[in-house]
């Protein structure tokens, strides 16, 4: 039920009504004809019966009140009474209301809007098709920009032309690191809890409630420290990259610095993908002590494990070959979400809305992307047996 | 058309501030109703600031702002938007909603307070965009399909779809190539014409002055000074002096 809040003005309610006198039909309109009236009077013109008159005549000479909306009324039930085939010998308004009329006719009102489009099997299997081909070009198009990031990133580690804008890059890894660790840091402590927890209550039943640290160590610094760090960083730098890149899309600096002679990929995509390939290593690193520290705190609440205790089980459980297998991907998926977010924004086109279609789209990307290289580490690691 | 001297929005004392920085120091405006009233100024003048305030989308310091007779200030929201219903306001760049097509677009407003069935509104849409000048099909199009001058004639239509008695145009024809301006400029004064509009029109624009304004209020000092084009040109204020008598003012007055 739509809500109807709010009133629009009418003083005298609009009249409609029809007769055929002497030979001819004759519409008359009185009252006000203005836009709050138009549902009913819509309703009513649409029940008119127009008789077998030949000859037809509009008489709107007692309207008090006309607008666009009602004058548009008007001219459309004179051509719906030349359609039925009659003679429209009269139609008469105030003189008042006859430069509005004559507006309304010169803008030629009859152009009706075609049927909304309806959706058959073709236009079905023509979207499977376009957002298939979509894909395919979506693809294409990130390799190429990979290349280009990648020679660009080579170059300009190996012989920078130029200066690597270092001010920009300190300021993104400032953005993407520092001011990520309060969430990174609490997300993996609640996540190294509830896997100690989780762990404790099913081995109990072996009684070897000590293994809860094995298996803490193995999956928190393997797998969960870098990916709940990626995804978190995905979502929170990942999506501010488009955004942010998108917006000077939108406000067309991008191309302001095209034409300043600027290369877009050094000075807007290096320093973000940099910075993020720097910074993301530490949080996980960081994200991984944290998630050690949960897990701590609840075998001692949980299992009375004092903390020595967890030290030396954590020592025998996991060796440094366990933290670097978590560390490498790092740099990988951080590379990813850099790629994704920076890729994106400068797809965005010249509309605030594209901005934030592209910006989901580069959240949901980098997190597919990087769940699918971590299965892919995961099989590689087990071929190489580390 | 009515009572002559009938003011449709009033203005007493308004003050307007942003962080310390004073831009309207009381000002008093009156805009009678069918006329055309233009507000000129320089940059920062604070021409949209007044605009926004009497629309209420700024609140001002103080003072009284009165539209159709009624302080907009002190209404409860329902009464507010009565009052809305009856005014009709086209943003600079149109403003239109991105994610929906020009006919949705001026749906919107008939789709929220009256209870028109689609075909109508359908139909109704299609006139309003036959009315600005539009072609048919531009009806289906999403506003980034549109060129700058359409989406200004679009954001006209929308304004237009409650069929109001006040419109504000805020730089109707910035932006817009000169011939394009000029046509705009027409469109309005056609429809202020025969829809029997009184038009708010904020601009920085000389010609659009001589085509369409019946009166102009000038911005200048924190205050306002009200005129026609033979009054203002005779003003001592060098700021006036310089708008109307420097080469563009000459160039657009034929003098």
């Amino acid at each position: 039920m739509r809500n109807i809040a709010p009133k629009l003005r009418v003083d005298a309610p609009a009249t409609l009504s029809a007769e055929t006198r002497a030979g001819t039909f004759v519409v008359s309109a009185g009252g006000d004809w203005v836009v709050a009236e138009a549902p009913r009077l819509d309703r009513e013109l649409h029940a008119l019966q127009f008789g077998d008159a030949k000859d037809a005549a509009i008489d709107a000479g007692q309207i008090g009140l006309l607008d666009g909306t009602g004058a548009w009324l008007l001219l459309r039930t004179e051509e719906r009474l030349k359609q039925a085939g009659k003679r429209v010998t009269r139609f008469d308004v105030p003189a008042l209301y006859k430069p509005l009329l004559d507006t309304m006719a010169a803008a030629d009102p009859h152009v009706t809007p075609g049927p909304h489009p309806h959706r058959s099997l073709q236009d079905i299997l023509e979207r499977i098709g376009r957002s298939t081909i979509g894909v395919l070009k979506q693809g294409y198009a990130m390799l190429s920009f990979l290349g280009q990031i990648t020679v660009e990133t080579i170059e300009a580690i190996l012989a920078p032309r130029r200066e690597l804008p270092f001010k920009a890059l300190v300021h993104h890894i400032e953005s993407t690191g520092v001011t990520a660790l309060p969430i990174v840091g609490l997300l993996s402590f609640l996540l190294g809890v509830v896997i100690a927890y989780q762990g404790a209550d099913q081995l109990k039943r072996f009684s070897s409630e000590i293994l809860t640290i094995n298996l803490l160590g193995v999956s928190i610094l393997r797998e969960i420290g870098v990916l709940i760090t990626a995804i978190v960083v995905a979502g929170r730098s990942g999506s501010a990259f488009t955004a942010a890149i998108g917006t000077m899309r939108v406000n067309e600096e991008v191309d302001a610095m095209q034409t300043l002679g600027l290369n877009v990929a050094e000075v807007l995509v290096l320093p973000r993908v940099l910075g993020l390939v720097i910074s993301l290593p530490l949080l996980t690193f960081y994200a991984d002590v944290m998630a050690m520290i949960g897990g701590a705190v609840m075998c001692y609440f949980d299992l009375g494990i004092t903390f020595p205790a967890f030290m030396r089980q954590l020592e025998s459980a996991v060796t440094a070959n366990t933290l670097l297998v978590g560390l490498i991907k790092a740099p990988v998926f951080a590379f990813i979400i850099g790629l994704v977010g920076c890729f994106e924004g400068l797809r965005v086109e010249r509309s605030a809305e594209s901005v934030g279609r592209l910006t989901t789209r580069s959240v949901v990307e980098s997190i597919f992307l990087v769940i699918v290289f971590d299965a892919g580490f995961s099989i590689l690691f087990s071929v190489l047996g580390v | 058309m009515g009572a002559a001297s009938e003011s449709v929005i009033e203005v007493r004392g308004l003050v307007n501030a942003f962080g310390g920085v004073v831009i309207h120091d009381h000002v008093d405006l009156d805009v009678m109703r069918g006329e055309v009233l233009a507000v000129v100024g320089g940059s920062g003048a604070g021409k949209s600031v007044l605009m926004r305030s009497i629309v209420g989308l700024n609140k001002p310091e103080s003072g009284s702002i009165r539209v159709f007779g009624e302080e907009t200030s002190g209404l409860e929201d329902e009464k507010l938007r009565d009052i809305e219903l009856r005014w009709g306001v086209l943003f600079q760049d149109g403003a239109l909603f991105s994610s929906m097509t020009v006919a949705e677009n001026i749906q919107v407003p008939m789709h929220r307070y009256t209870a028109m069935t689609q075909a109508l509104m359908d139909e109704l849409a299609a006139m309003k965009i036959a009315l600005v000048g539009l072609p048919e099909d531009t009806a289906r199009k999403f506003p980034s399909e549109l060129s700058g001058g359409m989406r200004k004639r679009a954001g006209l239509a929308r304004a237009l779809a409650l069929e109001p008695e006040l419109l504000f145009l805020d730089e109707p024809t910035a932006g817009l190539d000169p011939i394009s301006a000029a046509h705009f400029d027409q469109l309005v004064r056609d429809l202020q014409k025969s829809l029997n509009l009184t038009v708010f029109m904020v601009t920085h624009d000389i010609d659009t002055l001589i085509a369409t304004a019946d009166r102009i209020a000038v911005l200048v000092d924190k205050k306002i000074r009200v005129g026609t084009i033979d009054t203002l040109r005779r003003d001592k204020n060098p700021w006036i002096h310089e708008y109307f008598s420097g080469p563009r003012g000459r160039a657009a007055l034929g003098a």
